[in-house]
């Protein structure tokens, strides 16, 4: 007979889970396992609430289980260590992104690209090797292995850095991999909210020139003056639109709703790149004639390997880059969720766990 | 101001084959080809390849054709084109199979003499001033002219092979060399460059890399010539099963997958570094994107008219891509040329008479040929 959340490990947790297809969360009690050999187990201080989240709980795409502690932006200190653990040590300030494990042996873990590899395991919603559940950020405690955790740069705010470990990665790693990265070329970013905001300010830190294009005007003074985007794209406005036909090397795509994708892929130049970053519930509509006359692209991609989080939240670090953040108490979470699904959040929401999780404690 | 009829636009008489209406159906047509400017190469036509979009222009199916058509490009894409380009005159994609023997040459052309052995691709002009044109990819030039159905600068109507005589600036003329004979050589131009430029700039070209081409037709068994050539391994992905034996003995494909069998599919998941797609018509994408491997790419050069369901999840979870190419620049042209002739690369044809070709329509339409019709212009086409 499986064990109760909160007997299955040895070691007490506290956290706030969701309990069914509402997503309301609520303080729930569950456990850790030991501290093997090349984990760390950390004390957990910030935990930012990514839009995946409220997918998840809600189950929107079909595979969520409950009880689920969600949290995958996690800030925090190492409080114990292995004793394989060769790179951190006890008080290191850490984070923890959207993995906890991988197989360590195939050829993409191989490559530092663990967030490819067909056994990776998710930080919360997922199996562990043991068969039991993982538990995510919105809660007191995580353990984890050593090779699924980076160092956060001195420095840097702890809540600010938390939504890097998700939202950061995801849009460095294409940046990256589909070479957006020559100064003085131009990115489009659709959508200005949790992806979208740290694109822009990346986006500047690589040189290029940065166009948002947003379906509504109220964000255009935030972009240009605040975030420090070149110039304001609606997208519902046609003229507009097309008299910028033609004028992007490369487009991200953050919208997680279903969306068309024919005017942006317009946007591009030839040999243009799309990459889509949201996950929406359906297919959406892909024309192919403007691939096949443009020779362009639309490509996915996948948070980043560990070594590529490291290296992200180092690049950051240098250019001052952080996520703009709302801190919230933990007893907070619901309404959050609700503003975050109207998107009412100038750009992510940061859980102070610290400092209001064990108050909500029963 | 009236217009000049055909034969009076230029000084040099012209003949060929067009398509008066919608009927599609082609008859012999006279008109006339400009006179020899100094950077142009004209040419005796010896054969013309019959590409499947010249049976969409000749039938007006894309609802743009201006009649008379002498064909020998392939059109497509036009009104998905007046849709996105809607301020731009149409720049209509043509592809060409033209190859003959040059006879005259302007004063300041420095490639070709006469007698040389020349192509002429899927384009005559282009703006020379664009960043597309600046790295040699003139088929990108929004200014590009199309070898049929398109205007020349000068305002009159380009047309296409089915004719004894072409006159092209040099920048758009390959060179056929002498190993690779000239009826099997002219589908390269069109079926050829469509499918090793994407080969190329997708980087699905390495030695050892898996390759999988859907459809086995114009294109496809041209595809896998090349790939095979490039030492790619190759699966051809088709819904017939009787294509089988064809591909892999004939071709030279290393395996078969049968897109309708959800057991060969399944365990052919995740085993694709690419795939070249050259089916046209509206088929699912997810089945072909689960057969790449994490990283692989899509790559599709026939262009359904209708948008595809893309399940963004499957991009998302491998970072794989989906991709378009269209032919390709004159300088990829002349390299996949001299290519294929070092590596014994020929299309499959099926040599018809001029007068043949209302019939090799009608057949290329039910798919009946192996795998493209050539015209024998220089001994059938009689005024």
């Amino acid at each position: 007979m499986a064990k109760s959340p909160e007997e299955e490990h040895p070691h007490k947790a506290f956290g706030w889970a969701a309990k069914d297809t509402s997503g309301i969360l609520s303080p729930f009690h569950f456990s850790r396992r030991d501290n093997g050999v090349e984990d760390v187990t950390i004390k957990i201080l910030y935990c930012g609430v990514c839009h995946s989240d409220l997918h998840a709980v809600k189950n929107e795409w079909g595979f969520s289980r409950y009880p689920m502690v969600p949290g995958h932006e996690i800030v925090g200190v190492v409080t114990k260590t292995g004793s394989n653990v060769m790179k951190f040590k006890v008080d290191d300030r850490v984070g923890v992104g959207v993995m906890v494990n991988s197989c360590k042996s195939c050829e993409y873990c191989h490559q530092d690209l663990e967030n490819y590899c067909p056994k990776m395991i998710f930080t919360y919603n997922a199996q562990n090797h043991d068969g039991t559940k993982t538990y995510g950020g919105y809660s007191n405690t995580i353990v984890v292995d050593e090779r699924f955790v980076v160092r956060i740069p001195d420095g840097m705010p702890g809540d600010g850095c938390a939504p890097l470990l998700c939202a950061g990665i995801t849009v460095y790693s294409p940046m990256k991999y589909y070479g957006m990265t020559e100064p003085g070329k131009h990115l489009g970013i659709v959508g200005l909210g949790g992806l979208g905001h740290v694109a822009v300010k990346i986006g500047k830190a690589f040189g290029l020139k940065v166009t948002v294009i947003s379906s509504s005007s109220r964000k255009e003074r935030e972009a240009l003056d605040r975030l420090g985007a070149d110039s304001f794209l609606v997208s519902n406005d046609p003229a507009k639109m097309k008299a910028a036909f033609g004028t992007m090397d490369y487009i991200i795509d953050t919208v997680s709703a279903v969306h068309a994708l024919a005017p942006f892929l317009s946007l591009l130049k030839t040999n243009g790149k799309l990459v889509t970053l949201g996950l929406p519930e359906k297919p959406l509509e892909l024309p192919i004639f403007p691939l096949v006359l443009g020779r362009k692209l639309v490509g996915g991609s996948d948070v980043g390997g560990m070594k590529e989080t490291q290296e992200m939240l180092d690049f950051c670090a240098k250019h001052n880059i952080t996520a703009d953040v709302e801190v919230i108490q933990m007893d907070q979470i619901n309404t959050a969720m609700e503003r975050l699904a109207k998107s009412d959040v100038r750009y992510r929401f940061v859980i102070d766990v610290a400092n209001s999780l064990s108050q909500s404690q029963l | 101001m009236v217009s000049k009829s055909p034969e009076l636009e230029h000084p040099k008489p012209a003949f060929g084959w067009a398509a008066r209406d919608q009927s599609g159906l082609l008859s012999p047509f006279k008109f006339s080809r400009r006179a020899t400017t100094e950077n142009d190469v004209a040419f005796k036509v010896l054969y013309c390849g019959i590409c499947h979009s010249d049976l969409h222009m000749t039938k007006n199916e894309w609802g743009v054709t201006q009649y008379p058509i002498v064909p020998g490009i392939l059109e497509q894409y036009v009104s998905i084109v007046n849709w996105l380009l809607a301020s731009r005159p149409v720049p209509l994609r043509h592809v060409h199979e033209i190859v003959g023997i040059v006879t005259e040459v302007g004063s300041k052309v420095e490639k070709f003499k006469v007698g040389d052995r020349v192509g002429v691709g899927c384009m005559v002009g282009s703006c020379h001033s664009c960043d597309s044109c600046h790295n040699n990819l003139e088929n990108y030039c929004p200014k590009m002219i199309l070898t049929y159905g398109a205007k020349n600068y000068d305002g009159t109507i380009t047309y296409g092979g089915y004719s004894d005589l072409m006159v092209a600036n040099e920048h758009f003329i390959v060179r056929i060399p002498e190993n690779l004979s000239l009826d099997v050589g002219a589908p390269l131009l069109c079926a050829g460059i469509t499918v090793y430029s994407p080969l190329r700039y997708f980087g699905l070209d390495k030695p050892g890399m898996h390759v999988g081409v859907v459809g086995l037709g114009g294109l496809g068994h041209v595809a896998v010539k090349f790939a095979k050539a490039m030492g790619v391994k190759v699966t051809v992905i088709s819904t017939s099963p009787s294509k089988k034996q064809e591909a892999v003995e004939n071709l030279g494909a290393d395996s078969f997958l049968v897109s309708s069998d959800q057991d060969q599919m399944q365990v052919a998941m995740g085993t694709l570094d690419g795939i070249i797609d050259t089916v046209s018509a509206a088929h699912p994408v997810l089945p072909l994107l689960a057969l790449l491997k994490s990283h692989g790419k899509l790559v599709l050069v026939g262009a359904p008219e209708k948008p595809l369901e893309l399940h963004v999840f499957a991009l998302i979870s491998g970072r794989k891509i989906v991709g378009g190419s269209c032919i390709g620049g004159m300088k990829e042209t002349q390299e996949m040329i001299d290519f294929a002739a070092k590596h014994n690369i020929t299309a499959d044809v099926e040599v018809i008479p001029m007068d043949y070709v209302n019939t090799a329509m009608e057949r290329m339409l039910k798919g009946d040929v192996r795998y493209r019709f050539v015209i024998d212009v220089a001994k059938t086409l009689n005024p």
